[in-house]
């Protein structure tokens, strides 16, 4: 199977060159980190994470995305995303990769990382998000390889597989609500202790997630001609609309209780992202309000079917829904939960530059990931004789 | 014949010799062993403060200076600093009412602020490597072998009693103790209560060079100079509504 990775047109080795040269530069970056360590970055004593634990927890939304086909294809047995499931799946390989890299590059002591495990403790949210982070990886591994494997060659999927996928669907769910309870178990953190953050995370990652499989599904046909499939479109971006509604609903009640309650504790924070906090203006306000506009719109266009149809609408709908959401958890979770500071003062996090070129270094990784995986699910498609085009 | 007989004497005596060897081992393991029979020792140990004989930074200003020197606390400018013990107004060290109307008196005084040795510690509580842990008399105490720097503990204090190593300390320590170990980068350190000090009887040493403004003692000993001392005067606590159960009081 690995040999389908070394052929392909100028333009895919010209991609993973392109790549290959990013993660090079992020890793000197890295390697200088090392040296001189976190002071590399924006973080300080009173905002002690940033951008790396932020990209972590929105990939954790990425990778249990793949849910949201594997369970309607396995419990209502929806066919159409059969044939789309295994990039669903290879998409949170890649994502579950990415997060463990940026939960290792956002570590003092690196070297150190499997204290972790050596010596366990199951009294943090932390140990139980590497067990199901790492149990997540190696049920997509086990799952996507083997179905693949049985699928080209055109003999049925084993019955183990099938246990291994329900078990999937839960761990699915279960990874997103252990990351959410990383935040919403600490006392004294206002913006993050809710009840409603984990059911709040798991609707931005079922809409941001698949927005951005069926973002790399139409590219992958406008590249390979290997088409979806209608069906898969159509459905995939209900759910998406449906996700996304309830996402932007969470956030309302999460206004409703902090500003109707009158509990200075729970507004504060989210008038400091949006507002600043008198006079002291945040560069992350005008990103949250961005991050508003583009909710809207995306979800107009997605809820009106005559928009969501349309296939010179949609992904631009869908870049709109994951830039709002990725400024929702990928830049306000973390700056409005460290605000104010224990002392109720305020201060500004900025992610310095070095900071985020280790974080597209990490998000090459991740594209090269997902790029060679579904470069060889494509080939074992051919190979299987499934055709690519298909009937209008 | 012969062989045989020396053979067996040789594996008799062998095995007396392991079997007494053995019931030594087994009497010695069975001892109560204690660790520093001359340290402090208490059930719940605590700290109050006095904070009505500190009315300006510069009196405060020795006991974070005697503390920093004890335990090569780096002095390193701007937001990245490293601090075990400082101070600050009551508005934030008491954050809870965002606009109290303070008497005078109070509205001018600063409060000490450090690690509060919670009953219920949150960062014990999230630590994914166990290298923050609870000690006996409920110091919260820190491995710096162990810890992987991950800050999660950081993000669970509701008091920001903890800092991160955001470089390398050495260079920023001012004079160096060699009694005392310094940190390497990435890692989190904080107040310890001074679990070195108790271990050989001494007081902390804030305590000690707080000329008796600053108490320490066994919360559940009636007897003890903090329990006296609450006893006496009204003391409030730091964020006592999240229930943690702080154990640094300050009386006002």
């Amino acid at each position: 199977m690995l040999e389908k990775v070394l052929k392909g047109s100028p333009k895919y080795y010209l991609w993973l060159l392109f790549l290959l040269a990013v993660i090079g530069y992020a890793f000197i970056v890295y390697v200088f980190q090392l040296i001189y360590g976190l002071q590399l970055t924006g973080l300080t004593r009173n905002t002690s994470w940033g951008f790396y634990i932020a990209q972590f927890t929105y990939l954790v939304g990425v990778a249990a995305a793949a849910v949201m086909l594997v369970l309607p294809a396995t419990f209502h047995h929806y066919h159409p995303y059969h044939r789309v499931i295994v990039f669903a799946e290879f998409l949170a390989i890649g994502a579950v990769i990415m997060c463990m890299l940026f939960i290792v590059v956002d570590m003092g002591q690196p070297q150190r990382v499997l204290n972790v495990i050596l010596h366990p403790t199951p009294n943090s949210v932390m140990f139980w998000d590497c067990t199901v982070l790492c149990g997540y990886l190696l049920l997509n591994a086990v799952i996507g390889w083997t179905s693949l494997e049985h699928e080209s060659r055109h003999v049925p999927v084993p019955g183990w597989v099938k246990v291994l996928v329900v078990i999937s669907i839960f761990w699915a769910f279960s990874i997103h609500t252990v990351t959410a309870f990383l935040y919403a178990g600490l006392p004294g953190r206002h913006y993050w202790l809710s009840a409603i953050m984990a059911a709040r995370f798991l609707a931005s990652a079922f809409c941001a997630g698949p927005s951005l499989l069926l973002l790399g599904l139409l590219l992958l046909k406008r590249l390979t001609g290997f088409d979806p499939g209608k069906a898969v479109v159509k459905s995939l971006s209900i759910t998406i609309a449906y996700a996304m509604g309830l996402n932007m609903f969470f956030y309302v009640l999460e206004l409703f209780t902090a500003f109707y309650s009158g509990i200075p504790g729970h507004a504060h924070p989210i008038v400091f992202i949006f507002q600043g906090h008198e006079g002291l203006s945040v560069w992350v306000n005008g990103w949250m309000w961005t991050a508003v506009a583009l909710a809207f719109i995306s979800i107009f266009l997605l809820a009106i079917p005559k928009f969501r149809n349309n296939l010179k609408i949609l992904p631009w709908a869908l870049v709109m829904l994951i830039i709002a959401s990725w400024i929702d958890k990928g830049l306000g979770l973390l700056i409005g939960g460290f605000a104010p500071t224990p002392y109720e003062t305020y201060e500004v996090y900025t992610p310095t530059f070095w900071e985020v070129s280790v974080g597209l270094g990490i998000f090459a990784v991740g594209a090269l990931v997902i790029s060679i995986l579904w470069k060889i699910a494509l080939e074992m498609k051919r190979e299987g004789g499934e055709p690519f085009a298909l009937p209008e | 014949m012969n062989s045989s007989r020396r053979y067996f004497l040789k594996v008799a005596s062998l095995s007396t010799f392991a079997l007494a060897a053995g019931a030594a081992g087994t009497k010695a393991a069975g001892a109560e062993y204690e660790a520093y029979p001359e340290g402090l020792k208490a059930k719940r140990w605590a700290m109050v403060i006095d904070t009505r004989r500190f009315q300006n930074p510069e009196s405060m200003r020795p006991i974070i200076e005697a503390c920093h020197k004890a335990h090569n606390v780096p002095t390193i400018p701007g937001p990245k600093e490293v601090k075990w013990i400082w101070d600050d107004t009551f508005e934030h060290a008491f954050a809870d009412d965002p606009s109290p109307l303070l008497p005078r008196g109070i509205e001018e005084r600063r409060f000490f602020l450090m690690c509060n040795h919670c009953t219920n510690p949150s960062c014990v509580r999230v630590c994914p490597a166990g290298a923050t842990y609870t000690t006996q008399g409920g110091l919260v105490a820190i491995d710096y072998h162990r810890c992987v720097g991950c800050r999660f503990c950081m993000a669970a204090c509701p008091y920001g009693s903890r800092s991160f190593n955001f470089q390398d300390p050495r260079p920023f320590i001012k004079e160096l103790n060699a009694a005392y170990p310094t940190r390497m980068r990435g890692v989190v350190e904080k107040c310890t209560f001074c679990a070195e000090r108790l271990e050989k009887g001494l007081m902390p040493a804030c305590v000690e060079a707080s000329n008796g403004a600053i108490l320490f003692g066994d919360l559940n000993d009636p007897d003890s100079v903090v329990r006296q001392a609450l006893a006496r005067n009204f003391s409030i606590r730091r964020k006592p509504s999240l229930g943690t159960d702080p154990g640094v009081y300050y009386i006002i």
